[in-house]
C-alpha cells in the first residue's frame, strides 16, 4: 500500500474524529506511519456486525413485550452479550441465567440477584424490571 | 493537560504500541515495528469453533501478550506483572504504583473504554494501555491506538480492567522493573524472525499459519451451503474486521512486518531483508483486494456461488504468496 493509497472513508459510525494509524510505503519505497480515517470494507463490516445487534435487541424487545421471555433476555442482547458472558457477570450457571429468562421465573427473583443483574447491564433496579 | 511525563505515540496496535511507548519511557528507544517483529507478532489462524456470538474466529497475530513477553525475554526486560481478586485489591495496587510516578501497563475489555468511539466498543478483552498518573479523580491514559492521551473515570477502569469473559483480564497490570539502558537488536531480531518462520509454516495442525489460509479458503468456498448466505455475510465481516479494525494497520499486520524487515535490513545491513519486506507489501495488498471484494459481497447481502468461489480463490492466492514468502525468510542466511 503506497502512502497516496491509505484510504481516508470517513464514517458516520466513528463519529468522524477517530482515526487509526496504517504502515504505508512512501516514493522512495520506506515505510511511513499514515493516519486512516478510516476503510470502506471495514466500514461495511462493522455497519453489518452493528445491524445485526440492533436486530437482535429489537427482536428481544418484541419478545419481552409480548411476554414470550424476561428483560435479562433483553438487557443481553443490548450489552451485546452471550449466555456464557453474562452467567459469569452475575456468578450463576449457564442453565440458571436461562432459566432467569422465563418471565415467571424471574418474577420470583429475590432482590439481591436481581440487582447483580442490575449491575451486569448498567441499568437501575426500575429499569430492569421494567423495560423502557 | 500536560503530558511532559509520558511520552504518547499513536501506534497500530495495542501490544506492539504499549512495549514501545513503556520501554521509550525508560530509554529503551524500540519502533512499534521492530517490537512486533522481535516478537513475532504475525501470525494467522482460522478457529471455526470458538465462537464468539456465533461467528468463527480468525486471526492474523498471535495471541495476547506473547509478544510483550517474547520481547522482555529477547531484551533482557524484567517486568513485574501482577493479577488480581477483586477490583478493589487491583485499583489500591495501580494507585500505589503510579503515585511512585511508574507507568503501568493494563489490559482490559474495550467495551467498557469510555473514550474510544461507541462503534468500536464490543466485548474485547485483550486490549492493552498505559495509566501514567492520576489527575483530580481520573487516571491519566495513554492509549496506543488513540492520536492522544486522554483520561478515565475511576469506575470505567475498574470495570474494563475486570471485564468478565474470554481472556479475563483479572486486573492484570505490568510495568518494568529492571530496562537495561541498550540493548543490541540483532539476536532477537533473528529469534523472533525464526519464530515467526516456524509459527507461519511449521504449525502441525491445519488451523494455523499458512495451513490455516487454505483451510479458510475451502470454507469460504462452500459458505453458500454452509453456513448459508445470511450468516456467511456476518463471518465475512468477521474476517475483514479482524484483518482491518484498529490494532491491524491494515492488511492483517502484513505491512507492519514488513515495516519491521525493513528497519531490521537497515540495523543489520542486509539487503536481503529490504527486499523480502518489498514481497510482504505486495501479500499485504493482495489481503486488501480480498477485504475489498469480501466487503462488497457483504454490501450486497448475498453472493451466489461464483463470488465465494473467487473470494477462496483470492485467499489461497494469499496462502501461496505467504508460503512463498516465509521459506525465503527463513532461509535467510545470518
Amino acid at each position: 500500500m503506497k502512502k497516496e493509497e491509505v484510504p481516508q472513508d470517513s464514517d458516520n459510525l466513528h463519529g468522524g474524529t477517530f482515526k487509526q494509524i496504517m504502515y504505508a510505503v512512501d516514493n522512495s519505497g520506506n515505510y511511513v506511519q499514515v493516519q486512516s480515517a478510516g476503510w470502506e470494507p471495514e466500514n461495511i463490516a462493522m455497519d453489518q456486525a452493528w445491524e445485526e445487534v440492533n436486530e437482535r435487541v429489537k427482536a428481544a424487545r418484541a419478545r419481552v413485550e409480548a411476554g414470550e421471555i424476561s428483560p435479562v433476555a433483553y438487557y443481553m442482547e443490548k450489552n451485546l452479550m452471550d449466555l456464557p458472558l453474562l452467567a459469569s457477570y452475575v456468578g450463576k450457571f449457564q442453565w440458571q441465567v436461562k432459566r432467569h429468562m422465563k418471565p415467571g421465573v424471574f418474577k420470583k427473583l429475590s432482590p439481591k440477584l436481581l440487582q447483580r443483574y442490575a449491575d451486569a447491564f448498567k441499568v437501575s433496579l426500575t429499569d430492569l424490571l421494567q423495560i423502557k | 493537560m500536560t503530558n511532559s511525563f509520558f511520552q504518547h505515540h499513536q501506534t497500530a496496535h495495542c501490544e506492539s504500541g504499549v512495549i514501545s511507548n513503556l520501554l521509550g519511557h525508560y530509554g529503551l528507544q524500540i519502533s512499534e515495528p521492530m517490537a512486533f517483529g522481535i516478537g513475532a507478532g504475525i501470525f494467522f489462524g482460522h478457529l471455526p469453533f470458538l465462537k464468539v456470538n456465533g461467528v468463527p474466529g480468525t486471526t492474523y497475530r498471535i495471541w495476547p501478550g506473547a509478544i510483550f513477553q517474547r520481547v522482555c525475554k529477547r531484551l533482557g526486560v524484567r517486568m513485574e506483572s501482577e493479577k488480581f481478586s477483586t477490583p478493589e485489591k487491583g485499583m489500591q495496587a495501580l494507585d500505589k504504583v503510579i503515585e511512585a510516578g511508574i507507568p503501568v501497563g493494563l489490559q482490559s475489555g474495550v467495551y467498557y473504554l469510555p473514550y474510544f468511539p461507541a462503534s468500536y466498543r464490543f466485548h474485547f478483552n485483550a486490549h492493552n494501555l498505559v495509566v501514567y498518573g492520576k489527575q483530580d479523580g481520573q487516571y491519566l491514559v495513554s492509549d496506543p491506538v488513540m492520536d492522544t492521551v486522554t483520561t478515565i473515570d475511576p469506575e470505567s477502569l475498574a470495570q474494563a480492567r475486570f471485564a468478565k469473559g474470554f481472556p479475563a483480564p483479572k486486573g492484570k497490570m505490568y510495568y518494568p522493573v529492571h530496562v537495561p539502558p541498550s540493548a543490541s537488536f540483532e539476536k532477537p531480531i533473528k529469534a523472533g524472525i525464526e519464530q515467526a518462520c516456524h509459527f507461519m509454516l511449521k504449525v502441525p495442525i491445519p488451523l494455523f499459519g499458512v495451513k490455516g489460509i487454505r483451510f479458510l479458503s475451502k470454507k469460504v468456498a462452500n459458505y453458500a451451503e454452509n453456513p448459508g448466505d445470511r450468516k456467511a455475510t456476518l463471518y465475512l465481516g468477521n474476517i475483514i474486521r479482524m484483518q482491518e479494525e484498529i490494532g491491524t494497520g491494515g492488511a492483517g499486520f502484513r505491512f507492519l512486518y514488513a515495516a519491521f524487515l525493513q528497519e531490521a535490513a537497515e540495523l543489520l545491513k542486509k539487503d536481503e531483508l529490504s527486499r523480502l519486506a518489498g514481497e510482504l507489501t505486495k501479500t499485504g495488498d493482495l489481503w486488501r483486494n480480498f477485504a475489498f471484494a469480501a466487503g462488497r459481497v457483504c454490501k450486497s447481502r448475498s453472493a451466489d456461488n461464483v463470488s465465494y468461489k473467487e473470494l477462496s480463490q483470492m485467499l489461497l492466492e494469499c496462502a501461496a504468496s505467504e508460503d512463498a514468502f516465509f521459506r525465503k525468510l527463513a532461509q535467510v542466511k545470518w
